[in-house]
């Protein structure tokens, strides 16, 4: 348990949000209730997308985007909007925040866009972004919300990018399009390009995650 | 791309490219009740039936409104805003008219609107270029290969409570892992007939 304290302290030292409450909700969304691997939010965009390193860091940047912004927006509002179209508000905004960030990689990169394709349009109904605007959110003053949006979204993009970062060093050898494992003695397994691979590398990394955490913060099965 | 016959779309999206083995979407209700073949079946039913309308209603107004009037970047919440409409729809004209039916399907629906099969379907759609009647074999494929995909995963869970897992992995990591294995099976069918 030492190694998760450490983490959280690594990830909030440089944002000054130490005092209070930051650094326990931090610490909350980046690790002990890793959206992905512990809350299993999300899984959709974390098997397709993690073929490359590159397209998992994108994707990770994406849903810290949107997540932060989404965040931000449903606090700011959260006084002012009736409860009960406060799903399609949030629905609202965070398609907002999407199709900004869809637009931003049309226009600048063109080619990750290509690759990502219909991937980025479904953060809409990625289960991470919609439970933190209705869980977090709703209750907390912007600030808070920030923060909240950051370490889960930090929290996504890491575990996303190690499962790119062993599917395309596993399935292709290599790691940004360069070679590290050598052709000569390394034959590519090219299942974990493929889906399969994809989803044996989330059932490994979800195993791992339990098993370092240890059995005790099991809830009710 | 436009010249391949809707029927092979449906059978390509069934099998060799069902959108959840190899195209992911649909995963967090695939995991959350695949418990038991029944309700996987209902659920099944239920996107399959709002994923063919659905893209029906998203080609119409993608190309007769958001088009013609240059508001293609809208697609994303004009999509979801339909999507969430018609399930309301289907909720009240179900509850309506069948109670019956809206038992056995009522707590599903609502399910539905956050279901990434849905809305990655239509926009699968709009990238790949389909014409009406391919869109409508391309849905409909789409929705019955996820119904199959989750009814063989909840056959599988129910079997696997039997075995020793360890205990890390008890619970979702194992049914990511087999569900590893019934893509690599769906991998079989590659070359049968071919979607980009």
């Amino acid at each position: 348990m030492a190694d998760n304290k450490q983490l959280a302290c690594m990830t909030c030292v440089p944002k000054g949000l130490c005092q209070g409450k930051g650094l326990v909700t931090l610490k909350e969304g980046a690790w002990a209730n890793n959206p992905l691997a512990i809350q299993m939010l999300g899984i959709c965009s974390a098997l397709a997308v993690t073929n490359r390193l590159e397209n998992s860091l994108v994707m990770g940047a994406a849903l810290i985007f949107v997540c932060v912004g989404s965040n931000l927006i449903v606090s700011l509002l959260r006084k002012y909007t009736p409860h009960r179209i406060r799903m399609i508000a949030e629905v609202a905004i965070i398609a907002t925040f999407v199709i900004l960030f869809d637009q931003f990689l049309k226009a600048f990169y063109w080619d990750m866009s290509k690759q990502l394709g219909p991937y980025v349009g479904l953060i809409i109904t990625n289960c991470i972004v919609m439970g933190r605007a209705e869980a977090f959110a709703l209750q907390n003053p912007p600030m808070l919300s920030i923060v909240d949006g950051l370490a889960n979204g930090i929290g996504y993009a890491v575990v996303l990018a190690i499962i790119g970062f062993f599917r395309e060093l596993l399935g292709s050898g290599e790691i940004f399009g360069r070679t590290v494992l050598s052709a000569d003695w390394y034959t590519p397994n090219q299942i974990m390009i493929l889906a399969p691979g994809a989803f044996f590398a989330l059932g490994i990394v979800i195993g791992i995650f339990n098993a370092i955490k240890g059995p005790e913060p099991e809830e009710k099965k | 791309m436009s010249e391949t016959s809707a029927w092979v779309i449906f059978i390509a999206a069934i099998f060799t490219n069902n959108i959840l083995l190899t195209n992911f979407l649909g995963m967090c209700s695939f995991i959350a009740c695949s418990g038991q073949i029944r309700t996987s079946l209902g659920l099944g039913t239920a996107v399959t039936f709002v994923l063919t309308m659905t893209t029906m209603l998203n080609y119409a107004i993608y190309h007769f409104v958001l088009v013609p009037y240059g508001l293609g970047h809208l697609q994303f919440i004009v999509f979801i805003a339909v999507i969430a409409a018609f399930v309301q729809l289907v909720e009240m004209f179900v509850e309506r008219f069948s109670p019956k039916l809206y038992f056995a399907l009522g707590i599903f629906l609502p399910l539905i609107t956050v279901n990434c099969a849905i809305l990655g379907a239509s926009l699968f759609m709009i990238i790949r270029e389909y014409s009406f009647l391919q869109s409508v074999g391309f849905g409909l494929g789409a929705g019955i290969g996820w119904a199959v995909a989750i009814v063989m995963l909840a056959g599988l869970r129910q079997k696997m409570r039997y075995s020793n897992i360890p205990e890390p992995f008890q619970g979702v990591p194992i049914a990511m892992v087999v569900t590893g294995v019934l893509a690599m099976a769906f991998m079989g069918f590659a070359g049968m007939v071919s979607i980009q």
